[in-house]
């Protein structure tokens, strides 16, 4: 996506990048284990740990009985026993057997106990629509686990990202719920994953995710923000792209990580534009997205040439495939979007 | 097992059967720990076969099975049957009416394939190689009855009379469910996995304090046997004593996860004793005995108002849905062992040396499920176009003022999308 990727000459699918990020980990540290269903023999319904027990062997990556608490709720115990697990939901919606110990356990424990017990999970889910799947398999789920204080979100949008996001989420101390955008499974860049691998275990990768600075801008502008995360990144480059057309230079912030929030790269640019359009899939309602909104009215008010405008899914259950494309934020409502802000003091 | 006319006996309390003491776990209960009532439901259940408890709710020694591989019937000994565990055959017209079901269901499993590798259908999960058990559990209910059915159950769903176009609306991604449940007592077929069975002990629960005489077919795979809501479900209907047959087709796969790496039970149907309630394992590519079976479990839930487990051992023919590529998990031998037990095949053999079926029925029943098929590719090629507008329309009773204004602006943009698109 950046001037650097563009050059290198070995493409890399976002799938594999997941992949091999899982893989590193395993090999640099005999406590990764990765568990859910169908995440062994088939290596997953999206093949995300394709090879994975074919290469460490059934103790480190293997199928559960299905139930989503149940692998959920033995990642608590197998946590507290000193393994770090990374555990892969089937679907969005099919998270939500796994709520009470994600909400209760997960998120809690190391608050409950003072710090004494800290839960380095990595709970892996595919998220969002546009592939045109059926009922319960398209949710945009993220704000649940963004209201929940003790849980980390992260949602790459790049392949690069798919790696280096997913590495630090294992390494992370804390639980991360690691979202997955499905529409980007099989995404190609120019990417070299022995070169991703060589950033990451440097240690020194300006692409980390710490407890800040973690946003990065991925298009840069002068008129307008369009502030996004995982799926809707590629739809708010395009607008930006088509709105160059008509003589606006658009911004486009890939937030990254949604908990920890990046506050100052949010504020930077805003604050060097003046105007805000947020983009996310998940209905608007009580969102990230509103979040985000609440965020730049509190931070940039003064900065601010026109209301912040957001675009975003309709407050309506996810809709059979047949209409997801009316429901789904897409250039065109960007543009819309772009057109109603106030341009003129 | 004489072949009999009469419904199953019911496990009412026959005379003379008090002699048989049978005591209700190991020891006296502790002052406050009392069985539940549903105890001695069993007890009199058990009492009235003259066997204990533990024999009424265990599975039989074998799974149920009235036909060998190739649809011969066998001897009475063999087919698992004894005290408690009686299993009449069903009458001829039953067996005609099932055997139609299959060549019917065939069909429409064959139908929908074709059609989603054309890709037509947005996803189809076939119950080919299922057919017995679809069919059973429809042939197995009253109209008052309920069904609980998931996304494999198509043929369940149509069997039991719902139309195959409305059926289709969800498969062909248009909306979620296409059907009326209220019109059919069919619940809308349920994907997050066996959530859809408290939802049945639900419908039981309300139709007894209503006073209805309904029994609920609740329906799982054997993986959705892991989950949760299945111990919640089947506690609650053993609880409340209402009457439901959980109905597990075990097919023998949850995707690509085999059912040794799913249970350590020694059967599925072995769960129910821990619940207090009869459990019964059938084969599944037997359509008499599945028959029987469901049949019989249907009576005995509305006879005494008492949940009961039934699992069908069978066999997903297919992938697990047409994004699935089965050859990753499993062998093509052990799909062509199950091809000789193809439920249709034993039906037809069973019912030809029964003389009930000859070339005519045969063409009859044929030409029928031609006509369902035809139907199905109908639905494809007539597809109405769904209105986008619809999306707003049964989130609430009512659509707040949010949903308004966003109707709005999406009947905007499909304006100016028919004036010739965006600026
Ligand atoms: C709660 C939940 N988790 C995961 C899934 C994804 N999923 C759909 S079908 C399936 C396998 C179900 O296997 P089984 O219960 O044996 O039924 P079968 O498909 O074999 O008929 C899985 C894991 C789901 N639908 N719901
Ligand atoms: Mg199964």
């Amino acid at each position: 996506m950046s001037a650097t990727t563009a050059t290198k000459s070995t493409t890399t699918s976002f799938a594999s990048a997941l992949n091999t990020a899982m893989s590193d980990a395993m090999e640099n540290d005999p406590s990764v284990v990765v568990f859910g269903e169908d995440v062994g023999t088939l290596g997953g319904v999206f093949r995300i740990t394709d090879g994975l027990t074919k290469r460490f062997g059934e103790n480190r990556c293997f199928d559960t009985p299905l139930a989503e608490s149940g692998i959920a709720g033995t990642a608590v115990g197998m946590a507290i026993n000193g393994m770090r697990p990374v555990i892969e939901m089937q679907f969005d919606a099919f998270a939500y057997p796994s709520l009470e110990q994600i909400f209760s356990h997960i998120a809690k424990m190391a608050n409950r106990t003072r710090g004494n017990v800290r839960l380095p999970i990595v709970i892996r889910i595919p998220y969002g629509g546009g592939v045109g799947g059926v009922e319960h398999h398209c949710d945009s789920s993220e704000a649940y686990y963004a209201h929940t204080p003790g849980l980390k979100v992260f949602t790459p949008a790049t392949v690069a990202d798919a790696y280096l996001m997913l590495r630090e989420a294992i390494d992370s101390e804390d639980p991360v719920v690691f979202f997955e955008p499905k529409k980007l499974y099989w995404s190609k860049e120019a990417e070299d994953l022995s070169e991703l691998r060589a950033e990451y275990e440097s240690g020194t990768s300006s692409r980390r995710i710490g407890a800040e600075a973690n946003a990065q801008i991925v298009r840069e502008g002068t008129d307008v923000s369009i502030i996004s995360y995982g799926p809707s990144v590629s739809t708010a480059l395009k607008a930006a792209e088509a709105t160059a057309e008509d003589g606006i230079s658009a911004e486009v912030l890939d937030l990254r990580s949604i908990v920890p929030f990046d506050d100052a790269a949010l504020q930077a640019t805003v604050e060097k534009t003046g105007r805000a359009v947020v983009v996310a899939e998940a209905q608007g309602f009580a969102s990230v997205a509103s979040e985000i909104t609440a965020r730049i009215q509190e931070r940039c008010f003064h900065s601010l040439s026109s209301p912040v405008l957001r675009v975003t899914g309709f407050d309506i259950p996810y809709p059979a495939p047949k209409l997801e494309e009316h429901h789904l934020p897409d250039v065109d409502r960007i543009l819309d979007t772009l057109d109603e802000l106030q341009w003129e003091d | 097992m004489t072949e009999s006319t009469t419904p199953p006996p019911s496990p009412e309390i026959q005379a003379g059967s008090e002699d048989v003491t049978v005591p209700m776990g190991a020891s006296t209960p502790e002052p406050g720990h009392q069985k539940a009532e549903q105890a001695s439901r069993i007890l009199e259940a058990s009492r009235s076969f003259g066997i204990t408890p533990e024999q009424y709710m265990l599975p039989a020694q074998q799974q149920i099975r009235m036909l060998d591989p190739e649809g011969n019937l066998i001897s009475e000994s063999e087919q698992g049957t004894g005290p408690g565990h009686e299993y009449p055959i069903p009458e001829d017209d039953v067996l005609l009416k099932a055997y139609e079901g299959l060549v019917a269901g065939r069909r429409i499993n064959d139908q929908n394939y074709a059609l989603v590798r054309q890709g037509r259908l947005a996803v189809y999960p076939s119950s080919h190689g299922q057919e017995a058990c679809q069919v059973g559990a429809a042939l197995g209910l009253g109209t008052q009855d309920w069904m609980f059915p998931t996304y494999r159950d198509t043929v369940s769903v149509i069997t039991r009379g719902v139309d195959p176009l409305e059926v289709m609306v969800s498969f062909r991604g248009d909306w979620h469910c296409g059907y009326n449940p209220h019109d059919y007592k069919v619940s809308a077929m349920s994907t997050p996995l066996t959530t859809q069975l408290l939802h049945a002990v639900g419908v039981a629960h309300a139709a007894k304090l209503r006073g209805e005489d309904t029994v609920v077919l609740a329906m799982c795979g054997d993986g959705a046997t892991s989950e949760g809501d299945f111990h919640e479900a089947l506690n609650f209907a053993a609880v409340f004593e209402v009457p439901v047959v959980f109905f597990v087709q075990n097919n023998g796969y949850a995707i690509s996860v085999p059912l040794s790496s799913q249970s350590a039970a020694p059967s599925l149907a072995h769960k129910a004793i821990g619940y207090g309630m009869a459990g019964e394992q059938v084969d599944g590519n037997d359509m008499v005995a599945v028959l029987a079976t469901l049949r019989r479990a249907v009576h005995l839930a509305r006879e005494n108002s008492t949940p009961l487990l039934l699992e069908a051992t069978t066999y997903r023919m297919q992938a697990h849905t047409n994004a699935d590529d089965d050859t990753r998990y499993r062998d093509s031998e052990e799909v062509e062992q199950w091809k000789r037990k193809d439920p249709l095949k034993r039906m037809r053999t069973f019912l030809t040396n029964k003389g009930l079926l000859d070339e005519a029925t045969e063409e009859r029943i044929s030409a029928k499920a031609e006509e369902i098929a035809a139907s199905l590719r109908q639905a494809m090629t007539t597809e109405p176009k769904g209105d986008p507008l619809e999306l707003f329309e049964h989130v609430y009773a009512e659509p707040t003022a949010q949903l308004h204004e966003q109707r709005d602006q999406l009947a905007d943009e499909l304006t100016r999308a028919e004036e010739g698109g965006h600026a």
